[in-house]
């Protein structure tokens, strides 16, 4: 973008946390992990994390109901993430 | 306006008299309790643990709590929720409400109990003959939480019932 003067590509680390079924479901509880992008959004974090494939694609398809959170808020797809932000990953709660 | 997430049980009739412990102007007080059944979706259910997302839970639930209050007369409310391994017939969540009067009570109670439902990050993992299973939403939980948005835009939506 010619606009642009920001440094393209550098990656900013986030801490991703899997909760419930999902963290099951991925054998860890969560990682640290480096997104790209222009700037990295929910969007992009959530399509790197599908191009692992397997049961990453799978459990985190556009068929399942995964909400996510950052900095402990719900987040929509467009949120723009920053160094340090912590990146949660919730199945549908089921509490109460 | 208290949220409390622990493992430990929790007495209501105590919590009940804290909460409205020198509050003259207290009418009504309503009051609900989850507690754990020993069937789900036909499997018999030998234990559940709770589990939730530490620092979420917390702001999910006073927010819950602060919309409550925007909506509805209210004086006080307290929502304790557990945590941990529970057994049939163990006391999971507490809501309790107190206002002048009952209409505002048992509203704001069972509206805080449906947004919970839907809002607050917790999970249920259920020990069955067949192994342990996540419990599954509800689509009826949505559906709860959707009446009281239609509720918030049309007058004529009428009362609870």
């Amino acid at each position: 973008m010619p606009d642009s003067a920001a440094s393209p590509q550098a990656a900013v680390t986030l801490r991703l946390v899997y909760l419930a079924r999902l963290r099951d479901a991925f054998g860890t509880s969560g990682e640290s992990f480096a997104a790209h992008g222009d700037p990295p959004t929910v969007a992009t974090l959530l399509a790197a994390l599908r191009a692992r494939g397997g049961v990453w694609s799978e459990e985190l398809g556009p068929a399942r109901a995964v909400r996510v959170a950052v900095n402990h808020e719900l987040a929509p797809a467009g949120t723009v993430l920053a160094a340090g932000d912590e990146v949660a990953f919730l199945p549908p709660v089921t509490g109460g | 306006m208290t949220v409390r997430v622990q493992s430990a049980d929790f007495d209501v009739a105590g919590e009940i008299a804290a909460l409205r412990a020198g509050d003259a102007r207290v009418g009504a007080v309503a009051s609900f309790i989850g507690t754990v059944r020993d069937v789900n979706d036909a499997a018999a259910v030998s234990t559940m643990t709770l589990e939730h997302y530490p620092g979420m839970t917390e702001k999910a639930l006073e927010a819950i709590v602060a919309e409550a209050r925007a909506r509805f007369d209210i004086l006080d409310a307290l929502v304790i929720h557990r945590v941990g391994t529970l057994q049939p017939t163990d006391q999971i969540v507490l809501v309790a409400v107190t206002s002048a009067h009952r209409g505002d009570a048992f509203d704001a109670c069972r509206f805080v109990m449906d947004y919970l439902k839907t809002r607050a990050p917790f999970w249920k993992k259920e020990v069955t003959a067949d192994g342990a299973r996540w419990v599954d939403a509800r689509v009826s939980d949505d559906a709860a939480a959707a009446w009281w948005e239609r509720d918030a835009q049309g007058p004529e939506s009428g009362q609870a019932t």
